[in-house]
């Protein structure tokens, strides 16, 4: 996958997560993706910049512009922390699993809503998340 | 620090979101709100959300407690003006806002207030 262009920024208060979802608007519409398409990725986004937030404390996200597979543009976030990590994965990733007071609905939500989804964590060292929203996708 | 404006009009309170909405100012707007319908003894709150690109799973529970501590209080709740990516979104996220009540606009939304006060109003006439 080739890497067109890319910004990095840190999350450590909730304002910074409006001027990430901003950012990250920027970058789908550059890529003319769909207003669907891009409001699916900004909310998983949201989703994530805010687990992050609450879990680990604060992070931070690279965005970029990636060309994959059949030379299709997409945005890839990755979402790093270096909090205390999930335990059990398949645990979080269930519909209405919560260790907080929420929903239950981000990670699971996050990954219905975007292309690619890709979680690795270590308890005790942070969680990263990947995600990609295709153009098209 | 940003604050919604809560307008009453007639029996009802009104409030149109204009900005981008982040989790402390959505949870002041729902202390705001209940305080006033408490206050005012308002019958309806309309929530214009026509401005509002982006719903995640934080905010719609707000929005639904919103209407479920209204509804304690004895005034109905319409979220009104949704776009319809916001509305796709949410569905696919898994949160499709039930027990919240809809309209497509402001004035359709009035009209749905409007409607259940007088159906109350009568209940209690008849009683």
């Amino acid at each position: 996958m080739i890497v067109l262009s890319s910004d990095n920024m840190r999350i450590l208060k909730e304002l910074d997560m409006v001027v990430f979802r901003n950012r990250l608007k920027e970058f789908a519409v550059k890529i003319g993706m769909g207003l669907v398409n891009q409001t699916k990725l900004i909310t998983a986004a949201s989703e994530l910049s805010r687990n992050m937030l609450r879990y680990a404390g604060g992070g931070t996200v690279l965005i970029e512009i990636v060309n994959g597979p059949q030379r299709q543009n997409g945005v890839r976030v990755t979402f790093s922390d270096n909090g205390p990590g999930i335990p059990n994965i398949e645990q979080a990733m269930k519909d209405g699993f919560s260790t907080g007071k929420s929903l239950g609905l981000g990670l699971p939500g996050a990954k219905r809503l975007v292309s690619d989804f890709d979680i690795k964590s270590t308890v005790g060292k942070g969680t990263t998340i990947t995600i990609i929203k295709w153009k098209n996708g | 620090m940003d604050k919604i404006p809560i307008l009453k009009i007639g029996h009802f309170l009104m409030v149109a979101i204009q900005v981008d909405l982040y989790d402390r100012l959505a949870l002041n707007l729902e202390a705001d709100l209940v305080q006033a319908v408490s206050k005012t003894g308002a019958r309806g709150v309309l929530i214009d959300i026509s401005a509002v690109s982006i719903v995640d799973s934080f905010m719609g529970r707000i929005l639904g407690n919103i209407a479920g501590m209204s509804k304690v209080l004895d005034a109905d709740t319409v979220i009104v003006g949704m776009q319809p990516a916001v509305a796709i979104t949410l569905v696919e996220l898994g949160l499709p806002l039930k027990g919240v009540q809809t309209a497509l606009n402001v004035e359709k939304g009035m009209e749905l207030l409007q409607q259940k006060l007088q159906i109350t109003g009568e209940e209690e006439s008849e009683e």
